[in-house]
């Protein structure tokens, strides 16, 4: 039956691809007006534009294929071809053919002299683009070590390595571009700067302060006004506003650049990129993962897609037997016996359990969060005291240490609250691990996020209010040196951890405990550490430019210390780990709470506060937005004609009631797939119903058949032997 | 065996199951045999380009479930009847299973997964099971 055969037979390939390649070009056609249509009689490829097809060259399968493939657009050509289970060889005629084809076609039209020279330019261009892409992926970064560690421990560990390969990518671009526009200009022209220039002690490194504070790290080293070259008076009065810079004569008048517009545009499109590709992945993530869960076939899932192909290691692959084995016999025992039955008691039992840990977790949480706001508190009185205070009593290198404090207690608090919830996960004893990892997650999720939020509040409610009124420095300086500082306490308690955590540990289980494994690498806790990693150096491009370097070069080091570690002390899970459910997940955690965070708080510095008055591109301005605005009032003042846009600004930008419109129609569009989906869904489940109906339906006429036939050689025996009884 | 004077030579099986990324493999000779022209797993350098691009990241769904389809049919009858599962899981397991837990897993997986009721796996079947797998991409996947 040919619904059965997969085609071991070449020409049933080609045959079944030919049909699809039909349907596509089908679907693909627009239908043609009325009176383009041809008086064909099958009214089935009337008006389709199939009467182009040449009628004489119909006579093999494999000429039709070519035909087909040839009316299709490039990317579906290229697609089709893919998916083909043909061999290589196969593909490449195929494909030459379609191409020859091709030229053949095009050069026997009447194609103008220009419109080939079109062709050609576009084909060209092509070509040297696929080469670069050839070139770009044969410059795989980290290709073997991605391959040792998958061949050893498998597609979740490796699943790891991959999310950080992704995360140094994002920061690679949010360099380039921060980079480019803002540090570089910055640095070529840099500002006269007012207070003394502090000498270098090693400190530096660990809190960002002193010899880094007026440097191009930080957002108050950033001019606020136009930068020209070959301008004699440039390093002059600071506070030259935009409009003013005709007063001075400058020779290169064109060669500008100025500042305040290009900080407050750099961030806000590096931030929307971001989104956009962050969006794009997690969808695509998404697409892959997204599988109506329909629990129907776990067994035979088990049996058929467990078995992970990249591991190469002999002791890893004896592993991996055992875990699948394990699994299997659970499956079994699950599937077989019915699930006993507990008790009312039991229940009322175990719900009692649950609640006692969620109190537990939630209260830890709590008790966190509120000792990091008072001890926040306790240390910006004490920074005030410190700064106040008399001359001869300070220690400078003691003032900066002191500001080491609040970052080590989060660090602690985000190594050690973990060890809690573990605890309280133990004392619950989950049945399924995917409920379990699903409540770790929810618990470091809930911790990070008051963390985070707790943080927001102080720097940008508390301190930023506190430093204008005590006129003291500049505070967005002052929040940027905070994350620096977090930033780096993070990564120097992630390295303690592994070392900590996984080296010692490890030769301690072995010694002492006597244990023969060694232990296994928490996945999902060391993703949600690299994500909250990221939400802050996120939250600290706007006051940091170059924070993102300072986090590629984490994430760099992090890796090799991550790989050697793993390599020397871990062992592959031993649960089972659903890779692309879990990947989604981590790449939804990085878009939503992290991103998406990060963003708003941007988003209300830009909006709502008002930046210090003292130092920064944006000193002088009620708010950073206010950039643009002036810009565009400049703009209208230079040039009347361009009154529009200013109107246009006003009306779409600053008024709320465009963003509210625009969300709710994105909300009813969102609203609208959703059902579709819903739809979909119900339909493939007739459609398996009806498939199921079939199969009994073949049954049952394959037996009556057969009893038939029966009856019928019963009759015709019955029948000759009554006869040979005659 | 000089490839650039004789570019039709095959490769025999014996050595390419030498191979760092298939030896550990329980699968190995299956892979190559389903990949060989003359199914004794002989490979030219065409039908090893074949295997691994199939094998690779980029390689489409579609795709992947035609050769695990023909990697799991072991007697090669375009089903995956009682026998070609029961292979499949001994080869899974290295026989750490018990002949009746064998027999069980088989059977439930065949009720599983057969929608037409003729007690073995066509090629439709596994892949409307397949389609319901997310992690198959990822995991019938060699980096070479």
């Amino acid at each position: 039956m040919p619904s059965r055969t997969i085609g071991r037979n070449r020409g049933a390939i080609i045959s079944q691809y030919y049909n699809r390649t039909m349907q596509l070009r089908r679907h693909k056609q627009s239908r043609p007006s009325i009176r383009d249509f041809s008086r064909s009689a099958r009214p089935s490829i009337r008006g389709y534009g199939m009467e182009t097809d040449s009628p004489d060259a119909e006579d093999t399968k494999r000429e039709r294929l070519v035909n087909n493939l040839q009316n299709l657009s490039v990317s579906d050509r290229i697609r089709m071809l893919q998916a083909m289970p043909l061999s290589v060889a196969e593909k490449s005629e195929l494909r030459r053919l379609t191409l020859q084809k091709e030229r053949r076609t095009r050069s026997g039209s009447q194609i103008p002299c220009c419109s080939r020279l079109k062709y050609y330019i576009i084909i060209a261009v092509k070509q040297s683009w696929f080469s670069c892409l050839s070139f770009l992926h044969s410059l795989q970064l980290w290709q073997v070590a991605l391959k040792t560690v998958s061949g050893r421990f498998g597609t979740g560990v490796l699943s790891y390595f991959l999310f950080l390969k992704t995360l140094l990518f994002f920061n690679l671009f949010l360099f380039l571009v921060v980079g480019a526009f803002l540090v570089l200009p910055q640095a070529v022209l840099p500002p006269v700067l007012l207070s003394a220039n502090h000498s270098f002690s090693g400190l530096e490194l660990l809190t960002g302060a002193g010899y880094f504070s007026d440097t191009v790290m930080y957002y108050g080293y950033y001019c606020n006004y136009t930068l020209r070259r070959h301008c004699s008076d440039e390093g002059g009065g600071q506070n030259i506003s935009v409009s003013n810079g005709t007063m001075l004569a400058c020779v290169s008048k064109r060669l500008s650049y100025n500042m305040p517009l290009a900080y407050f545009f750099t961030i806000v499109s590096a931030f929307f990129i971001t989104c956009i590709i962050l969006v794009y992945s997690m969808s695509k993530s998404f697409g892959q993962s997204f599988r109506i869960d329909k629990s129907h076939s776990i067994l035979a899932m088990k049996v058929f897609c467990s078995w992970d192909f990249k591991v190469i290691k002999k002791t890893s692959v004896k592993l991996m037997s055992e875990n699948i084995c394990i699994q299997l016999k659970e499956l079994l025992a699950e599937v077989n016996h019915k699930r006993v039955r507990n008790s009312c008691l039991q229940n009322l039992g175990r719900l009692m359990i649950h609640c006692l840990a969620w109190t537990i977790c939630v209260a830890g949480t709590i008790a966190c969060v509120l000792s990091i706001y008072f001890f926040s508190q306790y240390m910006r009185q004490d920074l005030k005291k410190r700064s106040n205070g008399p001359l001869s009593t300070q220690n400078p290198l003691l003032n900066e240490a002191s500001l080491l404090a609040l970052p080590v207690v989060v660090s602690l608090i985000n190594v050690l609250l973990p060890c809690l919830f573990n605890l309280a996960a133990w004392m619950e004893d989950y049945e399924s691990p995917t409920v379990r990892t699903y409540v770790a997650i929810g618990r470091n999720l809930m911790l990070k996020v008051s963390v985070l939020g707790v943080l927001c509040y102080h720097w940008l409610g508390r301190m930023a209010v506190d430093f204008e009124n005590d006129n003291f420095m500049c505070w967005e300086s002052f929040v940027g040196q905070e994350l620096y500082r977090f930033l780096l306490m993070d990564f120097i308690f992630t390295l303690l951890d592994t070392l900590l955590g996984e080296f010692l540990w490890g030769m301690f289980s072995k010694r002492v405990l006597k244990r023969r494994r060694k232990p296994v690498f928490d996945i999902a806790r060391n993703v949600l550490e690299l994500i909250y990693g990221q939400t802050l150096a996120w939250l600290g491009v706007l006051f940091t430019p170059l924070l993102p370097a300072v986090q590629l070069l984490k994430l760099l080091l992090l890796f090799y210390i991550k790989k050697s570690s793993v390599m020397m002390n871990c062992q592959a899970p031993r649960k089972p780990y659903r890779v692309s459910q879990m990947t989604t997940i981590f790449i939804t955690l990085l878009c939503f709470p992290s991103f998406l965070g990060a963003s708003v708080c941007v988003t209300y510095t830009m909006w709502s506060i008002n930046p210090s008055s003292s130092c920064g591109p944006f000193r002088g301005l009620k708010t950073m937005f206010q950039a643009g605005k002036r810009w565009v009032e400049d703009l209208e003042k230079d040039n009347p004609n361009l009154s529009v846009l200013a109107r246009a600004h006003s009306y779409l930008v600053e008024n709320p009631l465009f963003l509210f419109v625009g969300a709710g129609i994105f909300l009813i569009v969102i609203y609208f797939h959703s059902q579709v989906v819903d739809g979909q869904r119900k339909i493939i489940g007739l459609l398996q119903e009806q498939i199921e109906n079939e199969g009994e339906d073949k049954k049952f006429l394959i037996t009556r058949l057969q009893s038939i036939h029966e009856l019928k050689r019963t009759t015709v025996r019955r029948l000759k032997s009554q006869d040979s009884s005659c | 065996m000089d490839y650039t004077n004789e570019p039709d030579c095959k490769l025999p099986l014996a050595l390419i199951v030498n191979m760092p990324e298939l030896k550990e493999n329980p699968f190995r000779s299956r892979i190559v045999e389903s990949f060989s022209e003359d199914g004794m797993g002989n490979l030219s350098f065409n039908e090893f380009v074949d295997m691994f691009s199939v094998l690779s990241e980029m390689a489409p769904r579609e795709l992947k479930a035609i050769y695990a389809f023909k990697i799991y049919d072991f007697n090669v009858d375009n089903y995956l009847c009682k026998e070609d599962l029961e292979k499949t899981l001994n080869r899974l397991t290295k026989e750490e299973l018990t002949p009746e837990e064998v027999e069980l897993v088989c059977e439930k997986a065949i009720e599983e997964a057969d929608l037409d009721g003729d007690n073995k796996l066509s090629y439709a079947d596994f892949e409307n099971m397949i389609t319901r797998a997310p992690d198959f991409l990822s995991t019938f996947h060699i980096r070479i």
